[in-house]
Protein backbone atom coordinates (compact mmCIF):
# COMPACT_ATOMS: atom_id res chain seq x y z
CA UNK A 1 0.00 0.00 0.00
CA UNK A 2 1.26 2.98 -0.33
CA UNK A 3 2.27 5.90 2.29
CA UNK A 4 -0.17 8.65 2.30
CA UNK A 5 1.06 12.08 1.57
CA UNK A 6 -0.23 15.18 3.78
CA UNK A 7 1.27 17.64 2.36
CA UNK A 8 0.35 19.66 -0.89
CA UNK A 9 2.88 18.77 -4.24
CA UNK A 10 5.05 21.53 -4.37
CA UNK A 11 3.93 22.46 -8.12
CA UNK A 12 0.85 21.46 -10.04
CA UNK A 13 1.85 19.19 -13.01
CA UNK A 14 2.53 21.38 -15.98
CA UNK A 15 2.97 19.10 -18.49
CA UNK A 16 0.40 16.38 -19.82
CA UNK A 17 0.40 14.11 -23.52
CA UNK A 18 -1.71 17.13 -25.26
CA UNK A 19 1.42 19.59 -23.96
CA UNK A 20 3.86 17.13 -25.03
CA UNK A 21 2.37 17.21 -28.70
CA UNK A 22 1.75 20.46 -29.24
CA UNK A 23 5.15 21.11 -28.14
CA UNK A 24 6.68 18.19 -30.68
CA UNK A 25 4.20 19.70 -33.33
CA UNK A 26 6.00 23.61 -32.75
CA UNK A 27 9.49 22.29 -33.03
CA UNK A 28 9.06 19.84 -35.89
CA UNK A 29 7.79 23.33 -37.84
CA UNK A 30 10.64 25.17 -36.53
CA UNK A 31 12.88 22.62 -37.37
CA UNK A 32 11.99 22.29 -40.85
CA UNK A 33 12.76 26.47 -41.47
CA UNK A 34 16.50 25.58 -39.55
CA UNK A 35 17.14 22.41 -41.46
CA UNK A 36 16.37 24.32 -44.45
CA UNK A 37 19.11 27.06 -44.08
CA UNK A 38 21.19 24.38 -42.78
CA UNK A 39 21.34 22.41 -45.99
CA UNK A 40 21.13 25.28 -47.86
CA UNK A 41 24.18 26.70 -46.50
CA UNK A 42 25.90 22.90 -46.62
CA UNK A 43 25.13 22.44 -50.16
CA UNK A 44 26.46 25.69 -50.91
CA UNK A 45 29.84 24.84 -49.46
CA UNK A 46 30.24 21.07 -49.95
CA UNK A 47 29.75 21.82 -53.98
CA UNK A 48 32.51 24.99 -53.72
CA UNK A 49 29.86 26.85 -55.11
CA UNK A 50 30.57 29.25 -52.03
CA UNK A 51 33.99 28.65 -50.40
CA UNK A 52 34.56 30.63 -47.51
CA UNK A 53 37.35 32.51 -49.56
CA UNK A 54 34.99 33.32 -52.12
CA UNK A 55 32.09 34.21 -49.09
CA UNK A 56 35.34 36.72 -47.25
CA UNK A 57 35.85 37.99 -50.48
CA UNK A 58 32.27 39.42 -51.45
CA UNK A 59 31.42 40.46 -48.03
CA UNK A 60 34.74 42.26 -47.49
CA UNK A 61 34.18 44.25 -51.14
CA UNK A 62 33.63 48.18 -51.24
CA UNK A 63 30.03 47.73 -52.36
CA UNK A 64 29.16 45.04 -49.44
CA UNK A 65 30.42 47.01 -46.87
CA UNK A 66 29.21 49.95 -47.90
CA UNK A 67 25.46 48.29 -48.07
CA UNK A 68 26.59 46.58 -45.00
CA UNK A 69 27.18 50.29 -43.68
CA UNK A 70 24.36 51.65 -44.82
CA UNK A 71 21.59 48.89 -43.08
CA UNK A 72 23.81 49.30 -39.65
CA UNK A 73 23.89 53.05 -39.45
CA UNK A 74 19.74 53.89 -40.66
CA UNK A 75 18.94 50.73 -38.90
CA UNK A 76 20.25 51.91 -35.74
CA UNK A 77 19.11 55.22 -36.07
CA UNK A 78 15.42 53.86 -37.07
CA UNK A 79 16.16 51.92 -33.37
CA UNK A 80 16.86 54.96 -31.72
CA UNK A 81 13.74 57.00 -32.88
CA UNK A 82 11.55 53.71 -32.41
CA UNK A 83 12.60 53.71 -28.82
CA UNK A 84 11.90 57.11 -27.72
CA UNK A 85 8.64 56.80 -29.95
CA UNK A 86 8.01 53.23 -28.74
CA UNK A 87 8.13 53.98 -24.96
CA UNK A 88 6.06 56.93 -25.05
CA UNK A 89 3.33 55.90 -27.28
CA UNK A 90 2.67 52.62 -25.77
CA UNK A 91 2.65 54.47 -22.14
CA UNK A 92 0.06 57.10 -23.73
CA UNK A 93 -2.00 53.81 -25.11
CA UNK A 94 -1.48 51.84 -21.87
CA UNK A 95 -2.39 54.03 -19.39
CA UNK A 96 -4.60 57.16 -20.81
CA UNK A 97 -8.03 57.01 -21.64
CA UNK A 98 -8.56 60.19 -24.13
CA UNK A 99 -10.88 60.64 -27.09
CA UNK A 100 -9.88 58.65 -30.63
CA UNK A 101 -7.80 56.48 -28.62
CA UNK A 102 -9.06 53.42 -30.30
CA UNK A 103 -8.58 55.03 -33.77
CA UNK A 104 -4.56 55.68 -32.76
CA UNK A 105 -4.76 52.04 -31.15
CA UNK A 106 -5.83 50.61 -34.74
CA UNK A 107 -3.38 53.06 -36.80
CA UNK A 108 -0.56 51.71 -34.70
CA UNK A 109 -1.07 48.28 -36.13
CA UNK A 110 -1.92 49.41 -39.73
CA UNK A 111 1.86 49.50 -40.90
CA UNK A 112 1.79 45.66 -39.54
CA UNK A 113 -1.24 44.35 -42.13
CA UNK A 114 -0.04 46.76 -44.92
CA UNK A 115 2.32 45.17 -47.62
CA UNK A 116 5.87 46.54 -47.08
CA UNK A 117 5.70 47.65 -51.10
CA UNK A 118 2.54 49.92 -50.47
CA UNK A 119 4.11 51.70 -47.71
CA UNK A 120 7.17 52.47 -49.71
CA UNK A 121 4.45 53.69 -52.73
CA UNK A 122 2.40 55.42 -50.08
CA UNK A 123 5.57 57.39 -48.95
CA UNK A 124 6.39 57.86 -53.07
CA UNK A 125 2.75 59.23 -54.07
CA UNK A 126 3.06 61.56 -50.62
CA UNK A 127 6.45 63.57 -51.24
CA UNK A 128 5.95 63.50 -54.93
CA UNK A 129 2.73 66.53 -54.60
CA UNK A 130 1.63 68.84 -51.65
CA UNK A 131 2.58 68.97 -49.13
CA UNK A 132 5.38 66.22 -49.07
CA UNK A 133 7.24 68.16 -52.00
CA UNK A 134 7.13 71.10 -49.83
CA UNK A 135 8.79 69.48 -46.50
CA UNK A 136 11.11 67.69 -49.08
CA UNK A 137 11.92 70.78 -50.45
CA UNK A 138 11.83 72.58 -46.75
CA UNK A 139 14.36 69.49 -45.91
CA UNK A 140 16.87 70.00 -48.53
CA UNK A 141 17.26 73.45 -48.07
CA UNK A 142 17.72 73.23 -44.05
CA UNK A 143 19.45 70.17 -44.20
CA UNK A 144 21.02 69.70 -48.03
CA UNK A 145 19.32 66.24 -47.64
CA UNK A 146 16.44 64.77 -50.37
CA UNK A 147 14.42 61.93 -49.64
CA UNK A 148 16.51 59.71 -51.41
CA UNK A 149 19.06 59.48 -49.09
CA UNK A 150 19.69 57.68 -45.40
CA UNK A 151 16.71 60.02 -44.42
CA UNK A 152 14.59 58.48 -46.40
CA UNK A 153 15.90 54.31 -45.60
CA UNK A 154 15.29 55.81 -41.98
CA UNK A 155 11.80 56.85 -42.88
CA UNK A 156 10.76 53.56 -44.36
CA UNK A 157 12.18 51.38 -41.68
CA UNK A 158 10.80 53.63 -39.23
CA UNK A 159 7.02 52.98 -40.68
CA UNK A 160 7.30 49.35 -41.29
CA UNK A 161 9.16 48.54 -37.71
CA UNK A 162 8.03 51.00 -35.20
CA UNK A 163 4.36 49.57 -34.84
CA UNK A 164 6.18 46.67 -33.17
CA UNK A 165 7.99 47.89 -30.73
CA UNK A 166 5.09 50.25 -29.90
CA UNK A 167 2.57 47.26 -29.68
CA UNK A 168 5.52 45.29 -27.41
CA UNK A 169 5.92 48.20 -24.94
CA UNK A 170 2.19 48.41 -24.78
CA UNK A 171 2.05 44.88 -23.68
CA UNK A 172 4.84 45.64 -21.32
CA UNK A 173 3.29 48.00 -19.43
CA UNK A 174 -0.25 46.43 -19.26
CA UNK A 175 1.79 44.13 -17.50
CA UNK A 176 2.83 46.35 -14.96
CA UNK A 177 0.37 46.39 -12.04
CA UNK A 178 -0.99 50.58 -12.05
CA UNK A 179 -1.25 50.37 -8.37
CA UNK A 180 2.67 49.88 -8.14
CA UNK A 181 2.54 53.30 -9.46
CA UNK A 182 0.13 54.64 -7.59
CA UNK A 183 2.05 53.56 -4.11
CA UNK A 184 5.28 54.77 -5.85
CA UNK A 185 3.35 58.63 -5.81
CA UNK A 186 2.52 57.99 -2.10
CA UNK A 187 5.82 57.10 -1.38
CA UNK A 188 7.27 60.82 -2.48
CA UNK A 189 7.20 59.99 -6.45
CA UNK A 190 6.76 62.59 -9.20
CA UNK A 191 4.68 60.98 -12.36
CA UNK A 192 8.26 60.83 -14.13
CA UNK A 193 9.60 59.42 -10.84
CA UNK A 194 7.25 56.44 -10.85
CA UNK A 195 7.85 55.94 -14.19
CA UNK A 196 11.73 55.90 -14.13
CA UNK A 197 11.64 53.76 -10.53
CA UNK A 198 8.45 51.55 -11.10
CA UNK A 199 7.22 50.81 -14.92
CA UNK A 200 10.41 51.06 -16.91
CA UNK A 201 12.24 48.47 -14.79
CA UNK A 202 9.37 46.33 -14.79
CA UNK A 203 8.28 47.09 -18.38
CA UNK A 204 12.42 46.61 -19.15
CA UNK A 205 12.54 42.93 -20.82
CA UNK A 206 9.23 43.60 -23.03
CA UNK A 207 10.26 46.93 -24.14
CA UNK A 208 13.91 45.80 -25.05
CA UNK A 209 12.47 42.38 -26.63
CA UNK A 210 10.25 44.74 -29.19
CA UNK A 211 13.23 47.12 -29.55
CA UNK A 212 15.40 44.10 -30.98
CA UNK A 213 12.14 42.59 -32.44
CA UNK A 214 11.97 46.24 -34.50
CA UNK A 215 15.61 46.41 -35.34
CA UNK A 216 15.60 43.20 -36.95
CA UNK A 217 12.20 44.14 -39.29
CA UNK A 218 13.80 47.80 -39.88
CA UNK A 219 17.57 46.23 -41.11
CA UNK A 220 15.53 43.42 -43.37
CA UNK A 221 13.37 46.23 -44.94
CA UNK A 222 13.00 45.95 -48.61
CA UNK A 223 9.88 46.67 -50.85
CA UNK A 224 9.88 50.32 -49.27
CA UNK A 225 13.16 51.22 -50.34
CA UNK A 226 13.14 49.96 -53.82
CA UNK A 227 10.08 51.45 -54.06
CA UNK A 228 10.73 55.45 -52.23
CA UNK A 229 14.48 55.41 -52.44
CA UNK A 230 15.39 53.62 -55.08
CA UNK A 231 18.63 51.00 -55.92
CA UNK A 232 21.75 54.13 -56.53
CA UNK A 233 25.06 52.78 -54.73
CA UNK A 234 24.92 55.08 -52.00
CA UNK A 235 21.12 54.08 -50.54
CA UNK A 236 21.95 50.13 -51.53
CA UNK A 237 21.22 48.21 -47.88
CA UNK A 238 21.94 44.85 -47.76
CA UNK A 239 18.48 43.46 -48.65
CA UNK A 240 18.75 45.95 -51.76
CA UNK A 241 22.26 44.37 -52.69
CA UNK A 242 20.84 40.83 -52.55
CA UNK A 243 17.66 41.66 -54.76
CA UNK A 244 19.86 43.42 -57.40
CA UNK A 245 22.77 40.74 -57.24
CA UNK A 246 20.35 38.25 -58.39
CA UNK A 247 18.73 39.85 -60.53
CA UNK A 248 21.85 40.12 -62.79
CA UNK A 249 22.59 36.29 -61.64
CA UNK A 250 25.34 37.07 -59.12
CA UNK A 251 23.96 33.80 -56.57
CA UNK A 252 26.81 33.77 -54.80
CA UNK A 253 26.98 37.23 -53.66
CA UNK A 254 23.09 37.08 -53.04
CA UNK A 255 23.65 33.82 -50.78
CA UNK A 256 26.86 35.04 -48.87
CA UNK A 257 25.05 38.79 -47.90
CA UNK A 258 21.71 36.22 -47.02
CA UNK A 259 24.00 34.57 -44.62
CA UNK A 260 24.92 37.48 -42.89
CA UNK A 261 21.31 38.50 -42.69
CA UNK A 262 20.45 35.16 -40.91
CA UNK A 263 23.30 35.73 -38.55
CA UNK A 264 22.07 39.50 -37.41
CA UNK A 265 18.42 37.39 -37.30
CA UNK A 266 19.55 34.99 -34.81
CA UNK A 267 21.67 36.92 -32.77
CA UNK A 268 18.47 39.11 -32.31
CA UNK A 269 15.86 36.70 -31.87
CA UNK A 270 18.52 34.62 -29.57
CA UNK A 271 18.97 38.33 -27.23
CA UNK A 272 14.79 38.46 -27.87
CA UNK A 273 14.51 34.71 -26.36
CA UNK A 274 17.13 35.65 -23.82
CA UNK A 275 14.84 38.37 -22.65
CA UNK A 276 11.22 37.34 -22.66
CA UNK A 277 8.88 38.67 -20.46
CA UNK A 278 8.78 37.28 -16.95
CA UNK A 279 11.94 35.46 -17.36
CA UNK A 280 13.67 37.03 -14.76
CA UNK A 281 11.66 37.47 -12.37
CA UNK A 282 9.58 33.74 -12.27
CA UNK B 1 -4.99 65.76 12.27
CA UNK B 2 -7.41 64.67 9.31
CA UNK B 3 -10.49 66.80 8.78
CA UNK B 4 -12.79 66.14 4.96
CA UNK B 5 -14.82 68.50 4.88
CA UNK B 6 -17.98 68.25 2.55
CA UNK B 7 -15.67 65.72 -0.29
CA UNK B 8 -17.48 64.61 -3.21
CA UNK B 9 -16.63 63.78 -6.36
CA UNK B 10 -17.56 61.13 -9.15
CA UNK B 11 -15.64 57.99 -11.05
CA UNK B 12 -17.74 56.40 -13.65
CA UNK B 13 -20.89 56.51 -12.88
CA UNK B 14 -20.25 56.45 -8.46
CA UNK B 15 -20.32 59.29 -6.33
CA UNK B 16 -18.75 60.29 -3.22
CA UNK B 17 -21.62 62.75 -1.53
CA UNK B 18 -20.71 65.45 0.79
CA UNK B 19 -18.53 63.05 2.99
CA UNK B 20 -17.13 65.04 6.16
CA UNK B 21 -15.23 63.29 8.47
CA UNK B 22 -12.24 63.86 11.53
CA UNK B 23 -9.84 61.68 12.73
CA UNK B 24 -8.21 62.91 15.84
CA UNK B 25 -4.06 62.45 16.41
CA UNK B 26 -2.92 59.15 17.06
CA UNK B 27 -5.99 57.91 16.51
CA UNK B 28 -7.32 54.59 15.20
CA UNK B 29 -10.18 55.23 12.90
CA UNK B 30 -11.57 52.25 11.02
CA UNK B 31 -13.79 52.60 7.98
CA UNK B 32 -16.38 50.14 7.19
CA UNK B 33 -18.86 49.22 4.54
CA UNK B 34 -20.13 46.97 2.30
CA UNK B 35 -18.19 46.60 -0.77
CA UNK B 36 -18.81 49.10 -3.27
CA UNK B 37 -19.41 51.89 -0.23
CA UNK B 38 -17.02 53.95 -1.94
CA UNK B 39 -14.15 53.10 0.95
CA UNK B 40 -11.47 53.21 -1.24
CA UNK B 41 -12.39 56.16 -3.18
CA UNK B 42 -12.64 57.53 -0.14
CA UNK B 43 -8.73 56.40 1.23
CA UNK B 44 -7.67 57.38 -2.22
CA UNK B 45 -8.88 60.78 -2.70
CA UNK B 46 -7.41 61.55 1.01
CA UNK B 47 -4.19 59.84 -0.69
CA UNK B 48 -4.14 61.95 -3.56
CA UNK B 49 -4.71 59.55 -5.96
CA UNK B 50 -8.03 60.94 -6.95
CA UNK B 51 -8.69 64.22 -7.07
CA UNK B 52 -12.33 65.50 -5.67
CA UNK B 53 -14.68 68.00 -7.22
CA UNK B 54 -15.79 69.77 -4.41
CA UNK B 55 -15.49 69.73 -0.54
CA UNK B 56 -11.41 70.21 0.97
CA UNK B 57 -9.35 68.02 3.04
CA UNK B 58 -6.82 68.82 5.52
CA UNK B 59 -4.16 67.13 7.21
CA UNK B 60 -2.03 68.72 10.08
CA UNK B 61 -4.02 72.15 9.72
CA UNK B 62 -2.92 72.52 6.05
CA UNK B 63 -5.25 72.21 3.45
CA UNK B 64 -4.03 69.26 0.85
CA UNK B 65 -7.01 69.13 -1.12
CA UNK B 66 -5.02 69.99 -4.30
CA UNK B 67 -1.68 68.93 -3.82
CA UNK B 68 -0.02 65.48 -5.15
CA UNK B 69 0.34 62.73 -2.95
CA UNK B 70 4.20 63.04 -2.55
CA UNK B 71 3.51 66.34 -0.95
CA UNK B 72 0.78 65.39 1.51
CA UNK B 73 2.77 63.14 4.20
CA UNK B 74 0.63 60.18 3.93
CA UNK B 75 1.95 56.26 4.05
CA UNK B 76 -0.42 53.80 1.85
CA UNK B 77 -0.80 50.33 2.50
CA UNK B 78 -3.20 49.08 -0.60
CA UNK B 79 -4.71 45.69 -0.06
CA UNK B 80 -2.74 43.37 -1.48
CA UNK B 81 0.77 45.24 -0.25
CA UNK B 82 1.90 45.79 -3.65
CA UNK B 83 5.32 45.34 -3.24
CA UNK B 84 7.83 46.31 -5.90
CA UNK B 85 8.82 43.13 -7.57
CA UNK B 86 12.08 44.19 -8.92
CA UNK B 87 13.34 45.48 -5.29
CA UNK B 88 14.46 43.39 -2.76
CA UNK B 89 12.61 44.25 1.02
CA UNK B 90 15.49 46.34 1.97
CA UNK B 91 15.07 48.48 -0.94
CA UNK B 92 11.24 48.60 -1.07
CA UNK B 93 11.18 49.72 2.67
CA UNK B 94 13.98 52.42 1.75
CA UNK B 95 11.95 53.27 -1.37
CA UNK B 96 10.28 56.65 -0.01
CA UNK B 97 13.76 57.78 1.45
CA UNK B 98 15.92 57.10 -1.99
CA UNK B 99 13.40 58.72 -3.79
CA UNK B 100 13.99 61.75 -1.34
CA UNK B 101 17.60 61.68 -2.03
CA UNK B 102 19.17 59.53 0.97
CA UNK B 103 22.10 57.15 0.03
CA UNK B 104 21.57 53.80 0.65
CA UNK B 105 23.38 53.47 3.69
CA UNK B 106 21.75 56.99 5.37
CA UNK B 107 18.25 55.52 4.33
CA UNK B 108 19.18 51.65 5.81
CA UNK B 109 19.92 53.50 9.10
CA UNK B 110 16.66 55.54 9.25
CA UNK B 111 14.35 52.41 8.56
CA UNK B 112 16.07 50.43 11.92
CA UNK B 113 13.67 51.43 14.13
CA UNK B 114 10.44 50.50 11.89
CA UNK B 115 12.60 47.12 10.98
CA UNK B 116 13.04 46.20 14.72
CA UNK B 117 9.42 46.85 15.86
CA UNK B 118 7.89 44.74 12.98
CA UNK B 119 10.72 42.04 12.97
CA UNK B 120 11.44 41.55 9.84
CA UNK B 121 14.99 41.86 9.73
CA UNK B 122 15.52 38.65 9.06
CA UNK B 123 13.42 39.13 5.50
CA UNK B 124 15.69 42.57 4.19
CA UNK B 125 17.42 40.57 1.49
CA UNK B 126 14.95 38.78 0.02
CA UNK B 127 12.81 39.12 -2.58
CA UNK B 128 9.15 40.20 -1.95
CA UNK B 129 8.22 37.15 -4.80
CA UNK B 130 8.76 34.57 -2.38
CA UNK B 131 7.34 36.04 1.02
CA UNK B 132 4.38 34.77 2.42
CA UNK B 133 1.12 37.46 3.02
CA UNK B 134 1.79 38.11 6.29
CA UNK B 135 4.97 38.96 5.57
CA UNK B 136 4.10 41.03 2.85
CA UNK B 137 2.16 43.18 5.12
CA UNK B 138 4.30 44.15 7.33
CA UNK B 139 7.25 44.77 4.88
CA UNK B 140 4.22 47.18 2.87
CA UNK B 141 3.26 48.61 6.81
CA UNK B 142 7.07 49.43 7.37
CA UNK B 143 7.19 50.88 3.64
CA UNK B 144 4.47 53.07 4.41
CA UNK B 145 5.95 54.08 7.81
CA UNK B 146 9.56 54.49 6.67
CA UNK B 147 9.17 58.25 5.75
CA UNK B 148 7.68 59.06 9.11
CA UNK B 149 4.06 60.24 7.30
CA UNK B 150 1.48 61.90 9.81
CA UNK B 151 -1.82 60.15 8.30
CA UNK B 152 -1.34 56.47 7.90
CA UNK B 153 -4.10 54.81 5.05
CA UNK B 154 -4.38 51.20 5.08
CA UNK B 155 -7.01 49.57 2.13
CA UNK B 156 -8.10 46.62 3.59
CA UNK B 157 -5.15 45.59 4.55
CA UNK B 158 -5.47 42.00 5.49
CA UNK B 159 -8.55 40.96 3.69
CA UNK B 160 -6.79 38.83 1.67
CA UNK B 161 -4.89 36.58 4.78
CA UNK B 162 -6.28 34.01 6.33
CA UNK B 163 -7.89 33.89 9.40
CA UNK B 164 -4.82 33.43 11.76
CA UNK B 165 -2.97 35.65 10.24
CA UNK B 166 -5.41 38.30 9.84
CA UNK B 167 -5.33 38.17 13.67
CA UNK B 168 -1.74 38.11 13.66
CA UNK B 169 -1.60 41.17 11.57
CA UNK B 170 -4.01 42.94 13.20
CA UNK B 171 -2.64 43.03 16.52
CA UNK B 172 1.01 43.61 14.91
CA UNK B 173 -0.94 47.03 13.39
CA UNK B 174 -2.76 48.43 16.58
CA UNK B 175 0.78 47.51 18.51
CA UNK B 176 2.95 49.67 15.79
CA UNK B 177 -0.02 52.35 15.47
CA UNK B 178 0.15 52.53 19.22
CA UNK B 179 4.21 52.69 19.03
CA UNK B 180 4.34 55.39 16.12
CA UNK B 181 1.25 57.50 17.19
CA UNK B 182 0.27 58.15 13.48
CA UNK B 183 -3.25 58.71 13.32
CA UNK B 184 -4.58 55.57 11.07
CA UNK B 185 -7.63 55.34 9.11
CA UNK B 186 -8.39 51.22 8.34
CA UNK B 187 -10.38 50.33 5.84
CA UNK B 188 -12.78 47.31 6.15
CA UNK B 189 -15.62 45.10 6.21
CA UNK B 190 -15.42 42.76 9.13
CA UNK B 191 -16.56 43.72 12.30
CA UNK B 192 -14.21 41.20 14.17
CA UNK B 193 -11.11 42.91 12.21
CA UNK B 194 -12.79 47.00 13.36
CA UNK B 195 -13.08 45.58 16.67
CA UNK B 196 -9.25 44.54 17.49
CA UNK B 197 -7.81 47.46 16.35
CA UNK B 198 -10.47 50.55 16.46
CA UNK B 199 -10.01 54.11 18.90
CA UNK B 200 -13.17 55.23 16.51
CA UNK B 201 -15.03 53.99 13.49
CA UNK B 202 -16.96 54.86 10.76
CA UNK B 203 -19.22 53.82 7.88
CA UNK B 204 -20.10 54.12 4.91
CA UNK B 205 -23.18 53.23 2.62
CA UNK B 206 -23.70 54.09 -0.97
CA UNK B 207 -20.72 56.40 -1.60
CA UNK B 208 -22.25 58.60 1.96
CA UNK B 209 -20.29 58.33 5.55
CA UNK B 210 -23.52 57.37 7.16
CA UNK B 211 -22.18 57.43 11.09
CA UNK B 212 -19.31 57.55 12.76
CA UNK B 213 -18.45 56.80 16.74
CA UNK B 214 -17.64 53.83 19.00
CA UNK B 215 -18.49 50.05 18.07
CA UNK B 216 -20.58 50.31 21.32
CA UNK B 217 -22.32 53.91 20.09
CA UNK B 218 -23.18 52.55 16.64
CA UNK B 219 -24.03 49.04 18.00
CA UNK B 220 -26.14 50.66 20.21
CA UNK B 221 -28.04 53.17 18.03
CA UNK B 222 -27.11 52.26 14.24
CA UNK B 223 -28.22 55.15 12.13
CA UNK B 224 -29.54 53.46 9.26
CA UNK B 225 -30.03 49.64 8.32
CA UNK B 226 -26.52 49.60 6.68
CA UNK B 227 -25.00 50.34 9.80
CA UNK B 228 -27.57 47.84 11.52
CA UNK B 229 -26.55 44.95 8.74
CA UNK B 230 -23.03 45.52 9.31
CA UNK B 231 -22.80 45.94 12.74
CA UNK B 232 -25.04 43.65 14.28
CA UNK B 233 -25.77 40.84 12.33
CA UNK B 234 -28.74 38.35 12.88
CA UNK B 235 -27.82 35.55 15.03
CA UNK B 236 -27.40 32.88 12.75
CA UNK B 237 -25.15 34.95 10.61
CA UNK B 238 -22.66 35.44 13.07
CA UNK B 239 -22.96 31.51 14.16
Amino acid sequence: MKPSRNTAPESPPVAGRRATALSVICLSFLSLFVVAVLTLLATAFRYEYLTFGIFKDIITSPNILHAMTVSIVSSLITLMLVIVFAITAGYALSRYRFPGQAILDTIADVPLLLPPVVVGLLLLIFFAYEPGRSIEHQMYTWTGFTMHSMVGIVLCQFLISASYAIRSAKSAYDSVDRRLEQVALSLGCTDLQAFGRVTLPLARNGLIAGAIMAWARAIGVFGPLIVFVGTSVRVRTLPTVIYLELSIGKEQVSLAVAIVMVAIASVALAIVHWLAPGRKWS
Amino acid sequence: MLNVHKLGFSVGGFELQDISLRVEPREYFVLMGATGSGKSLLIKSVCGLLRSKTGRIMIDGRDVTDLPPRLRSVGYVPQDSCLMPHLNVLRNVTFALEVAGKSKATAANEIKHVVDSLGIESLLDRSPVNLSGGERQKVALARALASKPKLLLLDEPVSALDEPTRREICAVLYRVQREFGVATIHVCHSRQEAAAVHDRLGVMSQGRLVQAGTLDELTENPADQAVRRLLCPPISETI
